[in-house]
Order: structure tokens, then sequence, then C-alpha cells
């Protein structure tokens, strides 16, 4: 294709230039998602009965489209990444928070209590027992978090040029060029995918009890909760 | 200068209620946007989801799908088909159909999956057919965890569906559009709090469609 990588000068940015500034913008909300998102599903697992108004209020933050938050934060950030990156942390904090409750809850009452016997205060038992075991369902929400954060940076192109890889879509457009379009979607998804193998890659690494390799499961094997990722997809 | 001032002056603007951009026929058609592409989504996600639980077969594949459909960049899509096919419902309807696809596919193949098999070999020792297994025993019991992916699906492509706005469709994303070029805010923050409650009214069907179709004995549990 001609003209492929012939990024516009508008844009003040080269085609690499525009990945890393992607990642940043995507990359970065999800790590403050998972930092806000540890102590609240903390709290939701030591009070019970906060969960579900938690859940209910995050799945109404998550049904707010990003534009209209764009929209309304540039009174307030103006037209910075910033303004883009805030409703991307929200979105990954509504899509941690399940995933942390249910992969913390998951882990069994036997596992904590030989923790307590072991003599671990509540601290490290969190740290070191409940947080590892929790890890598949935690980097199940994170794959889900990352890849619509991915997706969603592009949105920003529509409050001036804070879309990253997204801009490109604007000036295709703007200057009636469908290959820049195809670039920035192609682009887009081939850095979701290689962040989300990068992601199972960290789970491979971070969960060596796991059995390595496609894992053949019998119907009858039963599958802890923690590793089902319809438990986070459904918990959005 | 407070977003609770912008919905109230929004909401109490006649001129919001009437017309071709009165909030009766936004709504209506981002309902339509909704429903139409919530319809294509499980005409895909739904059998395929089925019949791989059912078989316990293309666990990887599901996997492959979704991992692929979620990294396609919604708004990217829509604006790439727009380029390429031009403006209609075909470049809308694509990007939230490819958003809804994952979680219902995941979720309807995670649930019939993980129904408890005792109740399924006895089904099949009574000499019920395959068919009859999945609709009559599989399905019934994973359907409360089916209707969640509908329903994460549901919101997803609710709050999505604005975008359909950039390519000159309408549906409640017109106000936001609309609002940011004005730079009216009124308007941004009245079609915002729009989609929010639609999601909000799309969670209360679910749960009232959960409260009538799951069989009691499952629910219990």
């Amino acid at each position: 294709m001609n003209g492929f990588f012939d990024i516009p000068s508008d844009l003040q940015n080269t085609y690499s230039g525009l990945i890393g500034l992607h990642l940043r913008e995507a990359l970065l909300p999800v790590l403050a998602g998972l930092l806000l998102a540890l102590p609240v599903a903390q709290l939701c697992v030591r009070f019970r009965w906060l969960y579900p108004p938690v859940l209910g209020v995050t799945t109404v933050f998550y049904a707010i489209p990003s534009l209209a938050v764009f929209v309304v934060l540039i009174d307030y950030t103006g037209q910075t990444e910033l303004t883009v990156m805030i409703p991307l942390a929200v979105y990954s904090l509504v899509v941690l928070v399940p995933a942390i409750v249910d992969g913390v809850r998951s882990v069994p009452q036997e596992t904590l209590a030989a923790a307590t016997a072991m003599g671990f205060g509540p601290v490290r038992r969190y740290l070191q027992v409940q947080l590892p075991i929790a890890v598949p369902a935690i980097l199940a929400g994170l794959r889900v978090a990352t890849a619509s954060s991915i997706s969603l940076v592009s949105v920003g192109a529509l409050i001036g040029n804070q879309g990253a890889l997204g801009n490109l879509l604007a000036d295709a457009q703007k200057y009636d060029r469908p290959e820049l379009a195809v670039n920035s979607v192609v682009t887009t998804a081939v850095l979701a995918i290689l962040c989300d193998a990068a992601l199972v890659l960290a789970r491979t690494l971070l969960t060596p009890w796991m059995p390595r390799g496609t894992r053949r499961r019998g119907r009858n094997g039963t599958t802890p909760p923690a590793e089902q990722p319809a438990a986070t997809e459904a918990a959005r | 200068m407070n977003v609770l001032n912008f919905v109230n002056a929004f909401f109490s603007d006649s001129a919001h209620w009437h017309g071709y951009d009165g909030i009766p026929q936004r709504l209506s058609e981002h309902v339509q946007y909704t429903l139409l592409a919530l319809v294509l989504a499980a005409a895909i996600g739904l059998p395929v989801g089925l019949l791989t639980g059912h078989t316990g077969r293309g666990g990887n594949a599901v996997a492959f799908i979704a991992t692929a459909a979620r990294a396609l960049p919604s708004f990217g899509l829509l604006v790439l088909i727009a380029v390429v096919v031009g403006i209609g419902l075909l470049p809308v309807m694509i990007p939230l159909v490819v958003l809804a696809v994952p979680p219902i596919l995941v979720t309807t193949y995670e649930a019939v999956r993980s129904v408890d098999p005792a109740p399924v070999d006895a089904a099949r020792g009574l000499g019920m057919h395959e068919t009859r297994i999945l609709f009559r025993v599989e399905l019934p019991v994973a359907l409360p965890l089916v209707l969640s992916g509908l329903r994460s699906a549901a919101i997803q492509v609710v709050s999505t569906a604005t975008i359909a706005a950039y390519v000159s469709l309408g549906g409640l994303g017109r106000y936001i559009i609309d609002g940011l070029y004005q730079r009216d805010y009124e308007k941004v923050v009245g079609g915002a709090t729009l989609v929010a409650l639609l999601a909000l009214v799309t969670l209360a069907l679910f749960w009232a469609a959960g409260r009538f179709a799951v069989s009691p004995g499952v629910r219990r549990r």
C-alpha cells in the first residue's frame, strides 16, 4: 500500500512515536486501575455487604460512554493525555474489582487456615497466600481491561488529537486516505494482541505451580472459578 | 459549573423532547441499534458457545476468536469501514457486533462447560438425545451465566452505540458528538445521562429476565 506509513505532519509524531504514545495512554490507566482496585477489592472481601453496591456503582460508571467523559473532563484537565487516561483508569477499575474479589474469594478456607496456623499475620497472608492464588483471576481481568483500554484510546482522537494511533483515523477522513485507517486499526489490534500475549506469559511465570502448556481438562475436572474468564467477563 | 445543573437544564428544555432531534426519537434509534447488534451477536455467539461448550471441544478456538475480537478497536473499525464503504448502518453494526460477540461467546462456552456432569450423564443414561440434553439439561443450569454474558454485552453495546453519531447516524450519541462540536456541555452531559439510564434499564431487564427464565431450583444454589 502506498503511503501506508506516511504519517501526516499535523500529528507531529512518527509511527513509532504514535505507538509509544498509544501504549502509554492505554497501559498507565490499567496500572492505575489495578493499584486502585486492589484496596477496593480487599475492602469488598473484608466487608461482604459492600460488594453489591460497589458492583452496582461501577457498572453504571462503565455504561457512561468514554467520549462523554472526555468532553466533560476537558473543562477540568484540558485537551491533554490525562483527560483520556482518567476514564480509562475508571473502566479498568470496573473490570478489575470483580476479578480480584472473585479470585481472592476463591482461595480455599483450608489454605487460609493453614497460613494462619503457620503464624502468618493478615498482611503477610494477603500478600503471600491470597494474592498469588488469585493471580490467574486477576490476570484474566487485566487481559480484558488492557484490550479494552488499548481499543478506547483511539476515541481520544475526537477531542483534538489525543488518541495516539486513533489520530490516524481522523486524518484518514480529513485527507481521504483509507490506508491510514487500515494502519490505525491493524496497529492497534497488533498492540492489543501483543499485550495480551505478554499477560498470558506473565501468568505462566507467576503461577509456576500450574500445569504448563495447553491444559487438557476433562469435563468432570472441576476448574477453579479463578481460571474461568467467564466470571470476569460476566461481571462487567 | 455543576454536572447536575447541566442534567437539569438539559431535561427541562422542552426543545429536547420532540422533533427529529428529540429525546424520544434519539432514544428509539439508540435502542434499535443496540437490539440489532445484540441479536446479530447472539446469533453468532450463542450457537457457537453452546455447541463448543456441549462437546467440550474448540475451547482454544473460542479463546482465540474472543481475543482477536477484543483486540479490534471499535472506533477504529467504525471509521475504517465508514471510509471504505461509506456512511450507513453497516459501519456501525460491524464494530458493535465485534464488541458484543466475545462476552457472549466466552461466557456461554464456560457456562455450558462448567455444568455439573452428573445430571448430564444421568440424562444420557436415560437415553436422551444430545440435542435434548443440551436444551433440557445443560442450558437451564447454565442459563444464569449465559444471561450474565448477554448482559455485559448489552451494557457495552448500549454505551458504545454512541459512536454511531460519528458517522452521521442518530442515537443518543448525537447529543454527545453535537455537544462536543458546539461546545454545549449541557447536551453532552444530558446524552451521557440518558445512556447511563438506558444501561440501568438494561440491567433491570436482565434481572427480570433472570427471575422469569431461570428455574427456581437453579437459582437457589
